[in-house]
């Protein structure tokens, strides 16, 4: 499978604070990827990255094997929608249609048109006096009449309320089918992304933590519960997530490859929530910790 | 093509059970209580993502595993439709099934388990035999 | 991206019509009146039956206090106003707003590459911006063309700025300069405060600073020309001495006043006619004095060299800028 994007080193420093660090990855094609992990861990920095809102300070960023926004083709074939998802609030819908149409050569007024009309927007209607569901589905609309290869959306259900939410990720995914897209969109609600993405790359505190097919994470990471043991007397091959230990029992979030066979040991599920609270708390230094609280982690 | 009965998939991310395998279940679900029958046609990916916001990949694996169930076939370019139907489980079935586990619960009760260890020890050992059944 | 360009400023490109229209209207029937009362006095033509003198008094006494004038002169005015205006309506939200609202992640994500996105936006709006400059300003410098007998001071620092055709230059100046305050600034309301301080210096520092070193000046010596002479008389009977120097319709960059030797004439003593006679009696003994001048200026007809010249640097810087606000859009935002 191809990568739609690959991060060396990848880097971005805003005057003295590195707003994502050592960023390496390669977020494989035809899956939909979800970007987790709490605001102020950079997500929108990544993704700014990825479309060339933002130029890198350190590292290289390939996306689609081209540079970031390298030139028109490139441009072309990278869908975004930004957090917040911006209109021109003077514009009418139709009139944001029409921008679209001029300002991509792969436009497919057909499907906009539909689009539209099936989200029973009224053409007419300024940009400015829809509802915040209705924008993003405008904003969508626009990215996916471009026909590009990798659609990237930011935060694009965070403001929204829970039926506009459930609508919204039902006609992304509702494309993603018919086109074959490939898809990375960021979230820190996490109960969103454990629906629709199948590839996950959790990032806190401007690095990455880890990342991986959806299923695979889920299988290989267990809650555990048992009697209080030594961090030397643990099996090898687990890898140790988060660790407390009361002094008569220890309980782990570790990540191991093979099934957890030691009857001593209560396995429970881990919940994907869980599993991203895990990483959080291990990445969390303690300036971090309160850097992280204060931005509502 | 006789599209019968439109089933309606749920997703419950709590319950600890993959996504596809849910899809899956809820289709042997139907099949069982005779509300999906031979011929008719499971919903598309696109129908199915529409109605339930989750990844099309996921469909695709439930629908992958019922055909490899030999519950379904899957017919490019026109869809994917019901192959067999699961023997229903007759009322007159489940009065003895009733019966074994009232006995079972008495049993438990009497070896000192409360209701909510009960419940965990069903939990686990249900959600144990399933993934079995799939491996 | 022509269209986009267009639509989004489309509400300012009518406010722009709509001024150019009334300005239009207004100005034309000032014009009209102004060109009756022009021809009623006798002036054009008067060089060939024998003399203006008589014409051009007419004419002034007939346009003291008319409207025509009153409007003419409020336009020119207002024309010295114009291209900050463009600068900081037209110029600073152009890009600023775009940041400001966030709408540069919608627009800079098309297919469209950001040099191009702002390329386009610049010559629509950069045009439209110098193109009504030059129109009012055109039509302010043809209808008062009369009053240009009059007044004489089309070349002086004010009046210059506000006729022919360096206001356009300025307006593509200013222009540009909002741009890059929006581009630099990211924020509407800064950008604006910021562009106007910025231009209204350049502006001031060019009109008082650079404008007099574009051309090397004449130096003419000669006798003391009495017109529009000025005089003081002091308690000790010490006349000081104003010189205009002559040289109708020029910029007159010093007038040195010099005694029949050659020597700097500060002050001396007041004629015996200058103290409580008639004026005329005054001046004639002060001709007597033989004083001469050495007049440093730029003739009247150089003033459309000069017009040409600084339009063609203003424009040049805002061409220059124009290239530096692509390259920075490019290469240095974030």
């Amino acid at each position: 499978m191809t990568a739609v994007l690959q991060a060396a080193g990848l880097g971005k420093r805003y005057r003295r604070q590195w707003a994502l660090a050592d960023c390496t990855l390669e977020v494989p094609g035809g899956y939909v990827t979800g970007l987790v992990g709490p605001n102020g861990a950079g997500k929108t920095t990544l993704l700014h990255l990825a479309v060339g809102l933002l130029e890198p300070t350190a590292g290289t960023i390939t996306v689609l094997g081209g540079a970031a926004a390298a030139g028109p083709a490139q441009l072309a074939r990278v869908g975004f929608v930004a957090q917040d998802t911006p209109v021109y609030v003077h514009l009418s819908v139709a009139e944001h249609l029409r921008l679209g149409a001029r300002l991509n050569p792969g436009w497919d007024a057909a499907l906009a048109s539909a689009r539209i009309d099936q989200l029973g927007l009224d053409p007419a209607k300024r940009a400015g006096k829809l509802s915040g569901g209705q924008r993003a589905q405008l904003a969508l609309t626009l990215a996916l009449a471009k026909r590009p290869e990798l659609l990237i959306l930011d935060e694009p259900v965070a403001s929204l309320d829970p039926l506009a939410r459930r609508e919204f990720l039902q006609h992304l995914m509702e494309a993603t089918a018919e086109h074959g897209l490939s898809v990375v969109l960021s979230s820190h609600v996490v109960a969103d992304l454990e629906r629709v993405c199948d590839y996950l790359v959790v990032l806190t505190g401007a690095h990455v933590q880890v990342t991986g097919e959806t299923e695979d994470l889920l299988a290989q990471h267990h809650l555990v519960t048992g009697p209080r043991r030594d961090p030397a007397a643990l099996p090898g091959d687990w890898q140790v997530i988060t660790a407390s230990h009361t002094d008569r029992q220890s309980t782990l979030v570790i990540r191991t490859a093979g099934p957890v066979l030691d009857p001593a040991w209560t396995v429970s599920p881990l919940s994907l929530e869980d599993l991203v609270l895990a990483y959080l708390s291990q990445a969390a230094s303690p300036a971090r910790d309160r850097a992280l609280l204060r931005l509502g982690a | 093509m006789n599209r019968g009965f439109m089933i309606e998939f749920r997703l419950d991310i709590r319950s600890g059970v993959a996504p596809y395998l849910q899809l899956v279940q809820q289709v042997r679900q139907a099949l069982r209580l005779g509300l999906l029958r031979h011929g008719d046609q499971l919903p598309t990916v696109k129908e199915v993502v529409a109605m339930v916001a989750i990844n099309p990949n996921t469909v695709l694996k439930a629908y992958r595993e019922l055909e490899r169930e030999g519950l379904v076939s899957a017919r490019p370019g026109v869809g994917t439709f019901v192959t067999s139907s699961l023997a229903p489980v007759s009322p007159a079935a489940h009065g003895p099934l009733r019966q074994d586990l009232r006995r079972w619960l008495a049993k438990a009760r009497r070896a000192g388990l409360d209701d909510d260890s009960i419940e965990a020890l069903f939990q686990a050992t249900f959600r144990a035999a399933s993934q079995q059944d799939i491996a | 991206m022509l269209w986009l360009s267009w639509r989004q400023f489309r509400a300012q490109a009518l406010v722009g019509a709509a001024v150019l229209a009334v300005a239009a209207v207004a100005l034309g029937l000032a014009g009209a009146s102004l060109a009756h009362l022009y021809a009623v006095a006798g002036v054009p033509g008067c060089q060939a039956a024998g003399g203006c003198a008589r014409a051009l008094r007419l004419f002034s006494a007939s346009t003291d206090g008319a409207a025509s004038v009153h409007v003419l002169e409020l336009a020119a005015t207002a024309m010295s106003v114009v291209p900050g205006l463009v600068g900081v309506f037209w110029g600073a939200p152009l890009v600023a707003r775009e940041l400001e609202t966030g709408t540069h992640r919608l627009a800079w994500t098309q297919s469209v590459t950001r040099a191009r996105w702002l390329a386009v936006k610049l010559v629509l709006v950069g045009l439209a911006g110098v193109v009504l400059t030059g129109l009012l300003s055109l039509m302010v410098t043809a209808w008062s063309s009369p009053l240009n007998q009059l007044n004489l001071d089309r070349f002086a620092y004010g009046p210059f700025g506000e006729q022919g055709i360096v206001p356009a230059g300025y307006a593509a100046f200013g222009f540009v300069l909002g741009v890059t305050a929006g581009l630099l600034i990211r924020r509407t309301l800064p950008a604006m405060a910021a562009t106007l301080l910025v231009f209204t210096a350049i502006r001031m520092g060019f009109t008082y600073g650079a404008r007099r070193l574009l051309m090397a000046p004449l130096r003419v010596t000669g006798p003391l020309n009495l017109q529009n002479l000025g005089l003081a008389i002091s308690n000790h009977h010490k006349l000081t001495l104003y010189a205009s120097g002559g040289h109708r319709g020029a910029w007159i960059y010093s007038v040195q006043v010099l005694t029949p030797a050659g020597r700097p004439y500060v002050s001396g003593p007041a004629p015996r006619s200058c103290t409580g006679g008639d004026f005329r009696t005054c001046l004639q003994a002060i001709s007597q004095l033989h004083l001469r001048q050495i007049v440093t200026f730029q003739p009247a007809s150089r003033f459309w060299a000069f017009q040409w010249y600084e339009t063609g640097l203003f424009i040049l810087a805002a061409v220059a800028l124009a290239a530096a606000c692509v390259w920075w859009i490019r290469r240095r935002m974030n």
